[in-house]
């Protein structure tokens, strides 16, 4: 009873906060656009009775599923979410892992710190972070001002309102998501592995590359999923950041929403993007499973 | 006894707090002298609780999603109609309203387009769409005789390109730059017909490499710091931008005007929500709005002309001395209005501007 009780609160918390947001939102994508509100027909309508519930079903259909295939608008803005996620993913990699690497081998008595220092931009607001990047990257920001007196450019550079900026502010803002599982795997690696591979020939690159990278894999894969998968359904860096020429699918669900009004296409596109997710994750945590039995036998 | 004080909280907010007074005002961003609103405390004794927006569309979507809370909203005239047709508003009691003498015809007649008799809205401030410059940077890109009342300058590439360099913003709003677009070309501004609308297009796509961004707000800072020298926006953002140049003195000097050519006319009306909590303190604050002091105050803080023929004597004679505030009366004639278009044409325009700004 006890155990069942210990199980049943993820699940409930995942019922409430998952599921039935996702089945409300499924329920919108099935109905269609209307002027009222709220701005969709049918409603569900309890007190009708039974044949009131019935002809809500009979009225819901997957039409605004097909329009989303009539416009290549559509797959393009998943296509190019998709490589902007991924290539934000890269370089938070990039950059993140020697960050933890070198935090996990810095002295015990000054992680503390460092680790004070990852977390610390947190305190202020991501909006406030965002803002502070436009005035660094703006023709007239500081980064253009500081290029023109070292003498390095004659010409600002355009920076802000670019992909660029996007990937800059993407990279910024999910570091610390990147840098954290991977510091932790690091720093639980017991140093003995690395004396015994160096003890059996191993070069010190070697040895980072055979023994190191594969402890600290369980760190890398969660890093690139924290980052992966908000930077996908992103809203806020691209539009504050990006150029009217960042295609990306949060904002074509924001038109959808707020220009179009039109709530059940926007929750066909939302349903459609956790879609592209969900199967991922699926496949990587079968993955994952087939590995760990592959290990016990 | 926390739990007992939330709850009883919570009641009084169900039960439409009968005896304690306040009145939910949801209005744009920068857009009362805030002094205002005190003297609203003051004269009636009722508490007000003041929030701000800065896009029609997320003010829609609240009225939309209903139970918004608020007592008095602030949509323009398009947005306005559409959700009075959606049943978001309630008629007003013009019986609580004895101000509403004091309205000007001139506005009123234009905003029964969108609102039929004025039954559900009253008129706060009203402007038009137009062009701004900042003058230096574009007399040394164009020449002293650059036509910066124009459409010309922001709608013709040749202009355009030289003007990419000192950069180039329009709103981000389709129902804005579509009229004008379709103005410039001798067509109806106010057409529904997707082949008219369409006519827009390959102007606005031959113009967009030189535009640097679309974005509905961010250039009255741009225009003011001289980020920018050229941004298609309203009226009062651009008078806004010129005050604030003045002020920093960093010799950026901005001008606005309507374009000759035609502008377009908007209206921010406001109106009281069908599910307001508070509709008799709403008709308060509707009716010392309309009050000529009032509404004077509030012109001569924000630079928006408004709909109150009694607050004009009032009024600095920089508010209604000012042209691109009060225009004379022939650039009047020349202004436009439009409607709001049908669902099945508005996803239309929606993937046009789509098109037109991504490319895609």
């Amino acid at each position: 009873m006890r155990r069942f009780s210990l199980i049943a609160v993820p699940y409930i918390w995942l019922l409430a906060l998952f599921l039935i947001p996702f089945l409300i939102v499924l329920k919108i994508s099935l109905s269609d656009a209307a002027l009222a509100i709220p701005p969709y027909t049918p409603q569900l309508d309890f007190a009708g009775g039974w044949d009131a519930v019935k002809t809500f079903f009979a009225d819901l259909d997957f039409e605004n599923f097909e329009f989303l295939t009539t416009d290549d608008l559509y797959w393009k803005a998943y296509l190019s979410s998709l490589k902007i996620a991924l290539i934000s993913t890269g370089f938070t990699l990039l950059i993140g892992y020697p960050v933890a690497y070198s935090m996990a081998r810095a002295a015990p008595e000054w992680r503390p710190t460092l680790l004070m220092l990852v977390v610390l931009p947190f305190w202020t607001s991501f909006l406030i972070r965002v803002y502070a990047w436009m005035g660094i990257l703006s023709n007239e920001g500081l980064l253009n001002q500081f290029l023109l007196w070292s003498g390095l450019i004659s010409e600002p550079l355009t920076i802000l309102n670019t992909n660029a900026a996007v990937y800059i502010g993407i990279v910024y803002t999910y570091l610390p998501f990147m840098i954290l599982p991977i510091y932790s795997a690091l720093e639980k690696m017991d140093d003995s592995l690395l004396e015994a591979a160096e003890d059996l020939g191993c070069s010190r690159t070697s040895a980072f590359w055979l023994v190191t990278i594969p402890l600290s894999k369980t760190g890398i894969i969660a890093g690139c999923f924290l980052v992966f998968i908000p930077t996908l359904g992103e809203f806020v860096i691209p539009s504050l950041l990006g150029g009217s020429q960042t295609l990306m699918i949060g904002k074509v669900l924001w038109e959808e929403f707020f220009n179009n009004r039109d709530w059940p296409v926007a929750s066909a596109v939302a349903i459609i993007l956790l879609l592209i997710l969900i199967i991922p994750i699926i496949l990587f945590q079968r993955n994952e499973q087939k590995q760990r039995e592959a290990e016990d036998q | 006894m926390k739990k007992l004080m939330l709850a009883s909280a919570t009641l009084a907010l169900i039960a439409g707090s009968a005896t304690a007074e306040e009145v939910r005002v949801y209005n744009w961003s920068d857009y009362i002298d805030e002094a205002l609103l005190e003297k609203f405390e003051a004269d009636t004794g009722i508490k007000l609780i003041y929030d701000v927006f800065d896009s029609n569309e997320l003010l829609e979507t609240k009225m939309l999603a209903g139970g918004s809370g608020y007592d008095v909203v602030v949509p323009s005239g398009t947005f306005l109609q559409r959700q009075i047709t959606a049943g978001a508003f309630q008629k007003l009691d013009m019986s609580k309203l004895p101000n509403m003498g004091n309205m000007w015809d001139v506005v009123s007649s234009r905003t029964e387009q969108y609102d039929p008799d004025n039954a559900y809205s009253i008129n706060y401030m009203w402007g038009t769409t137009g062009i701004g410059v900042n003058l230096g940077k574009v007399k040394e890109a164009l020449g002293d005789d650059a036509p910066i009342d124009s459409l010309e300058l922001v709608l013709n590439p040749d202009n355009m390109a030289k003007l990419a360099e000192c950069g180039v913003h329009m709103l981000d709003a389709p129902a804005e730059m579509i009229p004008m677009t379709l103005k410039f070309l001798s067509e109806d501004p106010d057409s529904h017909d997707p082949d008219v609308i369409a006519k827009a297009e390959p102007v606005l796509t031959a113009v967009r490499p030189h535009i640097q961004k679309f974005h509905s707000s961010e250039y009255i800072n741009a225009l003011a710091n001289g980020d920018i020298c050229v941004a298609i926006g309203w009226s009062g953002d651009i008078l806004q931008a010129r005050d604030r140049a003045a002020e920093a003195e960093n010799g950026v000097e901005i001008a606005y005007h309507a374009a000759k050519e035609g502008a377009q006319m908007w209206f921010d009306q406001m109106a009281i929500p069908a599910d307001a909590p508070n509709p008799d303190a709403a008709h308060t604050f509707l009716n010392f709005i309309m009050d000529a002091q009032n509404m004077a105050d509030a012109s001569n803080y924000v630079y928006y002309a408004n709909g109150n023929l009694a607050s004009q004597p009032l009024l600095e004679e920089d508010v209604i001395g000012d042209p691109a505030i009060y225009p004379d009366a022939a650039t009047l004639e020349n202004l436009f209005t439009t409607t709001p278009y049908p669902p099945k044409v508005q996803r239309v325009v929606t993937r046009m501007w789509t098109k037109i700004k991504s490319g895609t």
